[in-house]
């Protein structure tokens, strides 16, 4: 399958879509026969399938993104102690393992709603509040502020996060409600965030996601254990999450020409090529220069900014994107729900944002307006519950 | 929730277990204890207790199942924390009620047997310290034969099934 996902990816880069072979079903279109991928997800299964919630490392992180999230911070409550801690986790990893089987979840006053899991994971955070509320040093900090910040209490912090993922978004709404509802005697909510991606059977999974704001985002991105491991995953199973809120300004956005917008980025629209480049996965060149003698890639642009040479310090972006209710005039309220896993967050996420907020044309048309930092614990087996090697 | 393989001699209250008996294996039935009284044919899957305070009255769910080609009978619960007592849902004057069960519950031969907040249940009629959510509960079910089920339960928050005890019990007001 991944090697059908590859060739589907490169071949619509390049144009070469007809060579897709096993993978590719033509359709009419107009008067000429477009070929597309053929619909690799819309089987049954997307209802069913499942991902396993024991092991060393929590899930939701490595896999593919399903198409749906929610992601639930929470404030503790007063007096929820290191024990209190393991009550509630021992209750919330509970549910996670059952409701990610396609099982109710004890006490599940809607049990119909669990049986089609579709990809659902749980995936527990810890932020900063919550180890002072254990007793113990935490080992993320709130990030240092930016220039570009427009942060909304609303928006940030957080002692507990809980990453609810579905390919159906019934099924996170499910999900959510019952972990909330378990969750209600040590912690109230603090913000809830609910994105989304492509639906299931759209796109290959291969294919990079597109935001609102119509780039590719995540070419970049570690890809397969030997990339990803070194950049997220400490020895333990533990990795840590950022969660940004960056609003999309779209109607400043709008009145760009395509040349402008992929200026800013420093990646074509359509393609996602570098402007160094051919293809979306080409390597950019910063030494390139174009026809009149600048540099292909221009310093200021967001990819210039955030490049990561050294695989050890590069991020794994699980981005979804929101768009809530326009106001009166018809200005979207929308933008992305950036959601980047690394080792460490001051090693790896930091220095990318710093050099961002320092100098990046993008930022003329996205503005972080939330900003939350949480500890990933490992892993439960079988039989345990998820932060039982922080607390227990 | 896991095998919980309690021994029938447990006296502790309540076990809040950190770590070891977690929450998760893959077929969440309680066995009974491998102890010389146990019943080794009756199991109880799922079990719950809905989480309540004080000296309020409450109940722990979950779903007998009888391995046995012979019918068997739960004659009684006990728990450390409460007195307890069977109970069935009727109707009474128009209003679903609750009531100690007859001759207690009886498990068909092959056959399950529902404890569910509306339905059947095990009453914990007056707990000596709150039941907080995520404590877990040791509880005995008692067999027509004079074997014994022990098993263990997870305390839930769970605001449903709110129904009144039909032997005019003023403490009834908020049982599950």
């Amino acid at each position: 399958m991944t090697s059908r996902r590859r060739l589907l990816a490169g071949a619509a880069v390049a144009g070469l879509g007809a060579a897709a072979g096993a993978g590719a079903v033509t359709v009419a279109a107009g008067d000429r026969d477009t070929p597309v991928p053929a619909a690799l997800d819309t089987t049954p299964d997307t209802g069913t399938a499942t991902v396993a919630f024991h092991g060393p490392r929590q899930a939701g992180v490595s896999e593919d993104p399903p198409a749906h999230a929610a992601f639930v911070a929470f404030t503790l409550a007063a007096g929820v102690d290191r024990r209190a801690l393991a009550r509630m986790l021992r209750l919330l990893s509970d549910d996670g393992r059952r409701l990610t089987q396609g099982r109710p979840a004890l006490g599940d006053t809607d049990a119909t709603l669990a049986v089609l899991p579709a990809r659902l994971t749980v995936t527990f955070g810890f932020g900063p509040g919550l180890y002072r509320a254990a007793g113990l040093p935490s080992p993320v900090a709130d990030l240092p502020a930016f220039r570009i910040d427009r942060l909304e209490r609303r928006w940030s912090g957080g002692d507990l996060l809980l990453q609810i993922c579905a390919d159906d978004p019934l099924t996170v709404a499910h999900t959510q409600r019952m972990l909330i509802k378990d969750a209600r005697p040590f912690a109230a909510i603090r913000w809830v965030q609910q994105g989304f991606r492509r639906s299931p059977g759209v796109q290959a999974p291969s294919y990079t996601q597109r935001n609102v704001l119509g780039q590719l985002d995540g070419t970049a991105n570690p890809r397969g254990a030997a990339e990803i491991d070194p950049a997220v995953w400490h020895p333990d199973g533990s990795t840590t999450l950022v969660v940004r809120r960056v609003r999309a300004e779209i109607e400043k956005w709008d009145m760009l020409a395509v040349s402008d917008k992929e200026n800013a980025v420093g990646r074509r629209l359509e393609s996602g090529a570098p402007l160094s480049g051919h293809q979306e996965r080409d390597e950019p060149d910063f030494t390139a220069l174009d026809d009149s003698g600048l540099p292909a890639m221009p310093d200021f642009a967001h990819v210039t900014r955030a490049h990561v040479t050294d695989p050890a310090l590069k991020i794994l972006r699980r981005p979804y994107n929101y768009d809530g209710v326009p106001d009166a005039a018809g200005r979207p309220d929308a933008g992305l729900i950036f959601a980047a896993y690394q080792r460490d967050i001051a090693r790896q996420y930091v220095p990318i944002q710093q050099r961002l907020a320092d100098k990046d044309l993008l930022n003329e048309w996205i503005t972080p307006i939330g900003s939350a930092v949480f500890a990933i614990p490992p892993g439960c087996a079988d039989g345990g519950w998820i932060g039982e090697q922080v607390l227990a | 929730m896991k095998n919980y393989r309690f021994s029938a001699t447990v006296t502790a209250a309540l076990l809040v277990a950190f770590g070891t008996a977690g929450c998760g294996n893959s077929d969440d039935t309680a066995s009974p204890a491998a102890s010389a009284t146990a019943a080794t044919t009756l199991t109880i899957k799922d079990p719950w207790v809905k989480a309540a305070a004080a000296g309020e009255m409450t109940a722990a769910f979950g779903v007998l199942t009888n391995d046995t080609g012979a019918d068997i009978t739960v004659t009684a619960a006990e728990s450390p924390v409460s007195p307890m007592e069977l109970h069935e849902m009727t109707m009474k004057d128009g209003k679903m009620v609750m009531q100690p069960k007859e001759g207690g519950f009886v498990i068909k031969a092959h056959g399950t047997h529902e404890l569910g907040p509306g339905g059947d249940h095990l009453m914990m009629m007056k707990p000596s310290a709150a039941i907080e959510a995520g404590d877990e509960v040791t509880f005995t079910l008692k067999l027509a034969d004079g074997s014994t089920v022990p098993f263990s339960a997870i305390a839930k928050p769970f605001a449903g099934a709110a129904e009144s005890y039909a032997p005019d019990m003023p403490m009834g007001s908020s049982a599950p």
